[in-house]
């Protein structure tokens, strides 16, 4: 046994050597980077399990009589699992038989609204799905820049209100122009928001951690202020005015399904990410300064100019997540209209390894466990908060992936010390 | 009587890698063992298994005759093995005392720490080991020849009768190495043993008993200094014939490439670290700036490379005036800069090798047109430069940091040599590397400078400015205290420059030299 401790010790000093920006930004090997996300996901919901078993009553009750009837007492365990992961799944997707019958009735007799029924479940997810892309995305672009973004919730705040204020206030314009103004109004208030701090760093060094927590605070007044003041609708509720047809972004299908457009949109915006970051001198800027700031300069990039635009496109990506849910989902702005999406984001990020189709995929994974949670509440009496704790396990794991390694039996890939220099020699 | 060590058949692999194979290594009692090899020999990792820092897949461990197995440093200490590494562990605002006992603290009633028995016991140790050192020194406030002798203290504290020395000439002056050596003599008196890892073959001659020589995880030869060349070690060491000195012809200076006047430059504490300072270098000529590290080279440079603001006087590259000018501009007139810090300024090591080749021009064509980077240029552009440069590594499209030091200070020389460039400013550009890459890189550096390139070479290491420059000047707290022609230079005199001594003889030629 001692021989094994001296060794993980070892082991821990070589992973100390690392700082944590290291292993955010420059996470090596890409089979580990797909493997260590999908066995964080499992264990969480294994995790889950265990507490969806334990908070139930009646399998309490039967872990009692574990001796004298053991067979039943798990038999009850797993069908309470097994009922309240049902559950997550029919309300995350929808009930296969279900989708399988409508989609029959619309083949047959040509009537579409038991199948818009039928897939509303899923989505739902994806509209829970598309904001989370936003601002996972621009979270992510700003940790391949070297900015911790945690002002992402106040981007979306700032862009949402430039959004609906252009949305309710321009009148007269065709569709094809004042929707895409009140998006692009939107992103730029999301991009000057994020830019305050984004300056601040560049010219005196302050943190921006700290910087867009406080901006964030500010959003969220400016937000109280602006929605029982000038913005308030005329009936004195703290709610915003309407915002116009014209400025919709349009639903891909007839109501009950309140997916839009915004969605396709933020694939979009995944790959053009992707292409921006990875293609262009000016992405390469980006990630130099984020991986490496001296050898940017010495290198003979504007440093300073180069954290602002990464800060700039950061918050238009993150002001873009609540510019969709105002245009797209609610057409007018409260108070609660994110429900912390900008805080998720952080978190999205990570589980993507910072790369735009990581975040869409944590994105849709994270859209579809929300989607899926009220429905087990309410088939399976699991309170919705099993979701955030699966979350919050998902994200413990990312963040300290020696967890998942012990746990599996991962070796750590070691591209430093004795081994990767030998190997080159 | 036994060996006080002996290693037999010590081997450890990593994952596809076999770092030592089968090594048999014998350290007698009183005795200074050399061990030589090049980085990526198996040097640190056979000392890492001796202190307990790895586990060996095979092999035995004799102390005393006794069979040992070491698990942890704990038991190394407790076997009286010390090791001093080569980046000091010391805490800078705590004083001699303190880091001596740190980690094995005597106290006073069970919760007072005893610092006075332990300020005596280091006065008895130091004046033992002729290791003179204040107790109650803080240890910022100490030079790092002191620095190093705190902590041999440290491990002599500790009961070590072997004492593992890694690479612990590394960091100091020629005139500080001296007395190290001194240092090292008194402890063999004292019956210590020693083992000094080094890659320095005149260091080697000076003062080991015997040379184990490693090569690629295995023993390549055990020899004495008697019956032994520098030649015949490097031989060993690389497994060929080894040109130790720079083959190159007179220089035929030409044309004023830098023009350096009055240049004054302040350090990052805000204090003048270059104090108007004036110099010129021609094309077809190599300037080397010697001095011990922190005289104000690393400010000189980066002012030079439009990497930090210029005080005071004026910088002209090719007769244009780049004194404010951006680090992109420098280096489209021509300026190509090897910086001191390859790893945090010279790469990004997370990049891909392909990246790193193209990371200042990536933006020129035919890197980048109509505002995409072109993968198949950059591509054909990488492979190129890593046959030209004999990179060694498994593809373009890893990451730099997989690299071994030698092939990363390739990288760097590949892309900067890459380009049409009149002034090539290099700093420490062999640091750290093994034999056979330095003999490429200073190979490399003179064809640049006799294709008509003007040089500028700053090293801490006499042996390398005494190998490329054609003038040598020393740089003392932000001074240049001499400019003297490399032919008629000796260590001696070199020596007492970087140590400020500023004698008359070299103060007529300075004089000379930079009228």
């Amino acid at each position: 046994m001692k021989r094994t401790a001296s060794e993980s010790r070892t082991n821990k000093s070589q992973q100390s050597e690392r700082s944590l920006w290291q292993r955010l930004f420059a996470r090596e090997g890409m089979g580990q980077a797909v493997l260590l996300p999908l066995l964080s996901v499992f264990t969480a919901l294994l995790i889950g399990a265990v507490i969806i078993a334990f908070s139930n009553v009646e399998i309490i009750a039967a872990w009692k009589n574990l001796f004298s009837s053991p067979m039943e007492t798990l038999k009850l365990t797993w069908q309470g699992i097994s009922h309240a992961y049902q559950a997550m799944f029919e309300g995350a997707f929808g009930i296969p038989s279900e989708m399988a019958k409508a989609y029959k009735e619309w083949k047959t007799t040509g009537e579409t609204r038991p199948l818009l029924e039928a897939f509303r479940p899923i989505s739902e997810s994806l509209v829970i799905a598309t904001p989370y892309i936003f601002a996972g995305l621009g979270v992510a672009l700003g940790f391949r820049g070297g900015m911790f973004n945690i002002g992402a919730e106040g981007q979306l705040f700032a862009a949402g209100l430039v959004a609906t204020l252009i949305g309710y206030s321009v009148k007269g314009l065709p569709i094809y122009i004042h929707m895409p103004l009140a998006v692009l109004g939107g992103a730029l208030g999301g991009a000057l928001w994020a830019s305050i701090p984004g300056a601040l760093k560049a010219k005196t060094g302050a943190h921006e951690v700290i910087n867009t927590i406080m901006m964030n605070y500010i959003a969220f007044r400016l937000t109280d202020y602006l929605l029982s003041g000038p913005m308030m609708r005329p009936d004195g509720l703290p709610i915003s005015r309407d915002v116009l047809p014209s400025a919709y972004i349009p639903p891909m299908f007839a109501p009950p399904m309140r997916l839009h457009w915004g969605f396709i949109f933020a694939l979009v915006m995944a790959w053009v990410v992707y292409w921006f970051l990875w293609k262009t001198p000016l992405g390469m800027e980006i990630r130099m300064v984020g991986a490496n700031p001296k050898a940017a300069r010495y290198a003979g990039v504007r440093n300073a100019m180069i954290t602002v635009l990464t800060m700039a496109l950061s918050g238009a990506l993150a002001g873009m997540a609540g510019v969709g849910q105002i245009l797209g989902v609610n057409h007018n702005m409260v108070r609660a209209f994110s429900t912390g999406y900008g805080f998720d984001a952080i978190a999205l990020a990570l589980l993507g390894n910072s790369h735009p189709l990581g975040v869409v995929l944590s994105s849709l994974l994270f859209g579809f466990l929300r989607g899926g949670a009220a429905r087990m509440q309410s088939v399976a009496d699991v309170p919705v908060e099993l979701i955030r704790i699966i979350q919050g396990l998902v994200i413990v794991f990312i963040a300290a992936p020696e967890i998942i390694r012990s746990l599996y039996r991962i070796k750590e890939k070691k591209q430093e010390g004795p081994t990767a220099k030998l190997v080159a020699n | 009587m036994p060996p006080i060590l002996e290693l037999r058949g010590i081997t450890k692999t990593f994952p596809g890698v076999l770092a030592n194979d089968n090594i048999d290594l014998t350290l007698n009692e009183g005795e200074i063992l050399a061990l030589l090899g090049e980085n990526g020999a198996g040097k640190t990792t056979l000392m890492n298994i001796l202190y307990g820092l790895y586990k060996p897949d095979g092999g035995e461990i004799y102390i005393r005759g006794r069979k040992e197995i070491i698990y942890d440093p704990h038991d190394a200490i407790r076997l009286g093995i010390g090791m001093v590494h080569q980046h000091f562990m010391l805490v800078p605002v705590f004083s001699v005392t303190e880091n001596v006992m740190l980690g094995t603290e005597t106290t006073k009633a069970g919760i007072f720490l005893d610092r006075q028995s332990v300020t005596e016991q280091i006065q008895n140790i130091s004046s033992q080991f002729q290791l003179t050192v204040d107790p109650n020194a803080k240890v910022e406030d100490l030079s790092v020849g002191v620095q190093q002798r705190v902590e041999i203290i440290k491990v002599l504290y500790r009961h070590a009768d072997i004492l593992i020395l890694d690479e612990p000439t590394a960091v100091l002056t020629p005139q500080e190495v001296d007395e190290f050596f001194t240092i090292i003599k008194s402890l063999i008196k004292q019956g210590k043993s020693v083992i000094f890892i080094t890659h320095k073959l005149k260091e080697v001659l000076a003062i080991a008993d015997r040379i184990t020589v490693l090569r690629n995880g295995h023993v390549a030869g055990t020899t004495t200094p008697k019956e032994s060349t520098e030649a015949s070690l490097a031989n060993m060491m690389v497994g060929r014939q080894v040109i130790l000195t720079v083959s190159k012809k007179p220089a035929k200076p030409t044309d004023v490439i830098l023009d350096v006047k009055n240049l004054s430059v302040k350090d990052d504490r805000d204090l003048l670290a270059v104090d108007n300072l004036s110099f010129q270098v021609k094309a077809g000529e190599v300037l080397g700036i010697a001095g011990v590290q922190g005289n104000g080279q690393k400010e000189l440079i980066e002012a030079l490379t439009g990497l930090r603001k210029i005080e005071n006087g004026v910088v002209e590259i090719m007769g244009k005036n780049t004194t404010s000018a951006s680090p992109r501009d420098i280096r489209e007139v021509g300026t190509a800069h090897v910086p001191e810090d390859r790893q945090q300024m010279g790469l990004v090591l997370s990049f891909s090798v392909a990246d790193n080749m193209i990371l200042n021009t990536y933006y020129e064509a035919p890197f980048t047109k109509s505002y995409n980077l072109q993968k198949a240029e950059i591509e054909k552009a990488a492979r190129e430069r890593v046959q030209l440069f004999d990179v060694r590594t498994p593809g373009i499209s890893v990451p730099v940091s997989n690299l071994s030091g030698g092939n990363q200070q390739k990288v760097i020389i590949a892309r900067e040599f890459s380009r049409p460039i009149k002034l090539l400013i290099a700093s420490q550009p062999t640091r750290g590397l093994d034999i056979g890459s330095i003999e490429y890189i200073h190979g490399r550096i003179i064809q640049k400078r006799d294709e008509g390139c003007a040089v500028l070479v700053v090293s801490s290491e006499l042996d390398e400015i005494m190998a490329l420059a054609d003038r040598i000047a020393v740089m003392y707290k932000g001074h240049i205290i001499g400019i003297l022609p490399a032919k008629e230079a000796t260590r001696e005199q070199l020596g007492l420059l970087m140590a400020g001594i500023h004698d008359t003889a070299s103060e007529s030629v300075s004089a000379h030299e930079t009228r």
